[in-house]
């Protein structure tokens, strides 16, 4: 993975020092809270409803072992012993002071991390493929130009202000796991018929209060010329983008009002200045960078392992485990395993200090000391010997990372919700619990197959219901918890938005609609067909008609007022500054 | 008192804003240096554009397109941050610099504070009117806030890696 050089160590040392008297500012009272506000959400500093969040970068979703370890220290040291892995393939932390920021800023320097634009209405961290540089359906690696454009983009002096948030996500496969039309800016890597690499590009897309799949702006632009031209594209969005009101300010809107022609003609119009300038990228740039994404020191060794096949035959455990849990690799003898971060009964993408050493422990032990977070918040240990796996599966076991259900109904995307933060109408967490629960049936669930169920608290969709095939939403109805449905969506190759199904449930008559919802599709489904290939071959009728033609019973357990995911322990001592206490 | 190239100095320039009930094409441009918005230049063109010494504010929404006259002619041109979170005002200060060779005092004014002047600086703002309750000596400080920057700008038309160069530090 990328290596610091002095530049970068400096380049962060400085940040540290500008966030640590922004903070003491902050404190003093010298500066107010529309003032700093601004300034720590670049920081990736929320105020949340118990205390300070924090969401630290993994850039392009790439972790090492150290920086593993070191999230586990600040669990411990700061936070109440967890962290929760994010959609942008990221690290927040739930349980902060703001007194200590700095200091967890300071603690990631010393392994090459940071927090930076990790909030804020500016260039975000840049996701990728979990797999790059291991997949076998990879054309080229993206992370060399995903760590380019990361540069390009830390700390640009004309952006930081823009009218909301700008995310970038770039994929290099020919199956989008990076969902790059939902994305402001979507990247694919690709070879011109010359064999030049060059990038297709990808704009306007996005999910919030309105969601749109991205639309092509170009088909090739030469890889020299990837930053001036989304710097042409940004420099575009910042001076046209709606700043008169917060749900209509992405890109998405402005390209859709003027539409994707005169938005083209606009962003060549702007590169005319830019083009072949200094800010082309040069060769020995991309060198100096590739190289720190050269494949490791694999070894020579046969495709399959026997003693894998062997307990294959045997244990129904191990074998849901590699079916769902382990991904082909390009090279012979080695596979890509995923920790699952989705247990019954803990909250989606969540894990204990004690978890992130032990990942940062197998990542040493059997992946080149290296781990990648994905967008559906679970781990990946990329470079793993098939011959390893047997091993690796027990001990993934021991450290509650085992569970066979990758891809699978239980394999929850979730946002922090109503739990956590403010923004949120309605729990999603808990909610996602009560549904763990009511399908813990690994039989039952293999059966199904394949379901994305993405639950977001609110609208702004940081669980990406409308791509979820089964997409829940919380809404806010006269001050009371509703969810709306939706089926269909897709997150990628190609993606689609959701549509709602009908009227809204209660919390407690959820699990029982995802189970109607499956209950038809078992009917109607053809062989081989997942869930979202019988949804798009029947439409909505068949779903709808049966969801709603007998009242949907309440799961009473559901109704208890004790029902909760988590022990929110004792209340947060020093609320400092949350305008909630 | 104005931040200009890097010190504080007093401000030789008065900023015509204007009043409720005043309009462009009536309001009195006082004599002596004074920095006048974008409207009162058009509407009173003829008789102001024998003048010297007069300066020329743009507001976040205006753009250097909309400046009838070759930039050069003026010394002065401000950026009025309404608010500071409105970033327009650093991509208008771009395009001044370097679409359109403006070479004269780039200003910024209004909402202008201290933990955005680095940023400032670097689009081509080379003076500061700060917010007038906040301490302009404090406000200095933050065009130190980083010594190096990965990507180009006004400030530094080149890129990092083509100043530098860099490698992996042991």
């Amino acid at each position: 993975m990328y290596r610091y050089d002095r530049f970068d160590h400096q380049i962060v040392a400085e940040r540290v020092a500008q966030f640590r008297d922004q903070v003491r500012r902050r404190l003093s009272g010298e500066l107010k809270e529309d003032e700093f506000r601004v300034l720590r959400l670049q920081n990736g500093v929320y105020m949340q409803i118990h205390a300070y969040m924090m969401r630290l970068a993994a850039p392009y979703g790439m972790v090492s072992a150290a920086q593993m370890r070191m999230f586990g220290h600040i669990a411990r040291k700061y936070d109440r012993g967890y962290g929760h892995f994010t959609t942008r393939q990221n690290i927040q932390f739930n349980w902060l002071k703001l007194q200590d920021t700095p200091d967890i800023l300071a603690d990631l320097a010393t392994v090459e991390a940071h927090a930076t634009q990790t909030s804020g209405n500016c260039i975000r961290n840049i996701t990728t493929d979990e797999f790059a540089g291991v997949a076998q359906d990879e054309l080229i690696d993206p992370r060399p130009y995903a760590e380019l454009l990361r540069q390009w983009s830390t700390f640009h002096p004309e952006f930081a202000y823009l009218p909301r948030k700008f995310k970038f996500s770039i994929t290099g496969a020919t199956q989008d796991r990076a969902a790059i039309e939902i994305n402001d800016i979507g990247l694919q890597v690709v070879k011109n018929a010359q064999g030049e690499v060059g990038f297709r590009v990808l704009v306007g897309g996005g999910l919030g209060r309105t969601p749109v799949i991205g639309t092509e702006i170009s088909a090739f632009v030469p890889w020299q010329h990837i930053i001036t031209y989304a710097e042409s594209i940004v420099r575009v969005y910042n001076e046209f983008g709606r700043r008169d009101n917060l749900y209509k300010a992405r890109i998405k809107i402005l390209v859709k009002a003027i539409g994707i022609e005169e938005f083209r003609r606009q962003v060549e119009e702007e590169w005319k200045f830019s083009k072949d300038g200094p800010s082309t990228l040069t060769q020995t740039e991309l060198d100096r960078v590739a190289a720190c994404f050269t494949a490791p020191d694999y070894e020579r060794l046969p495709q399959t392992d026997a003693a894998v096949a062997t307990l294959l035959q045997s244990n129904k455990g191990f074998t849901n485990w590699l079916k769902r849990n382990v991904k082909p690799h390009k090279v012979p003898g080695y596979a890509a395993v995923e920790l699952s971060l989705k247990r019954t009964g803990v909250a989606p993408g969540d894990a204990t200090a004690e978890q992130m050493d032990a990942a940062a422990a197998l990542a040493d032990k059997y992946s080149f000391g290296e781990l990648r977070i994905t967008h559906m918040q679970n781990l990946v240990l990329a470079d793993v010997k098939q011959s390893d796996l047997i091993a690796l599966w027990e001990e993934a076991k021991a450290h509650g990372f085992a569970t066979p259900n990758i891809g699978l109904l239980t394999d929850i995307i979730c946002c922090p919700g109503g739990d956590f933060c403010t923004l949120a109408n309605a729990r999603s967490i808990t909610l996602a619990k009560a549904v763990d629960e009511r399908f813990d049936d690994i039989d039952y669930l293999q059966d199904i197959g394949e379901v994305d169920l993405n639950i977001s608290g609110c609208v702004n969709a940081c669980a990406h219901h409308h791509v979820g095939h089964i997409g829940i939403l919380g809404v806010d109805k006269s001050g009371e918890e509703w969810y709306q449905v939706s089926i269909g969506g897709n997150k990628g190759s190609p993606a689609s938005v959701g549509k709602i199904i009908g009227r809204s449930f209660s919390f407690a008559q959820i699990p029982e609609v995802v189970a109607r919802l499956l209950q038809v599709y078992v009917r109607e489904r053809h062989a081989g067909e997942r869930f979202i290939d019988t949804v798009r071959r029947t439409g909505l009728d068949p779903f709808v008609e049966y969801v709603y033609a007998t009242p949907v019973p309440e799961d009473e357990k559901l109704l208890l007022p004790d029902y909760e995911l988590i022990k929110l322990g004792t209340p947060y001592d020093t609320p400092y500054y949350s305008p909630r206490f | 008192m104005l931040i200009k190239d890097k010190s504080i100095v007093e401000d030789e320039w008065t900023v015509l804003r204007l009043k409720e009930g005043e309009a462009a094409d009536s309001v009195t441009v006082p004599a002596g240096r004074v920095i006048v918005p974008l409207p009162v230049w058009n509407c009173q063109h003829e008789s102001l554009q024998g003048r010297s010494g007069l300066g020329l504010w743009l507001a976040s929404f205006e753009r250097a397109e909309d400046i009838p006259d070759d930039v050069s002619r003026f010394p002065v041109i401000a950026v009025d941050f309404h608010k500071y979170t409105d970033g327009r005002g650093y991509t208008l200060a771009y395009r001044l610099r370097n679409q359109f060779g403006f070479r004269g005092e780039l200003r910024a004014m209004g909402d202008v504070l201290r933990d955005q002047l680095f940023y400032l600086q670097r689009v081509g703002f080379d003076a500061f009117a700060v917010r007038e309750d906040k301490d302009i000596h404090d406000a200095l400080n933050g065009l130190n806030d980083f010594s190096i920057s990965y990507q180009a700008s006004t400030d530094n038309p080149q890129p990092l890696y083509r100043r530098v160069e860099r490698g992996v530090a042991r």
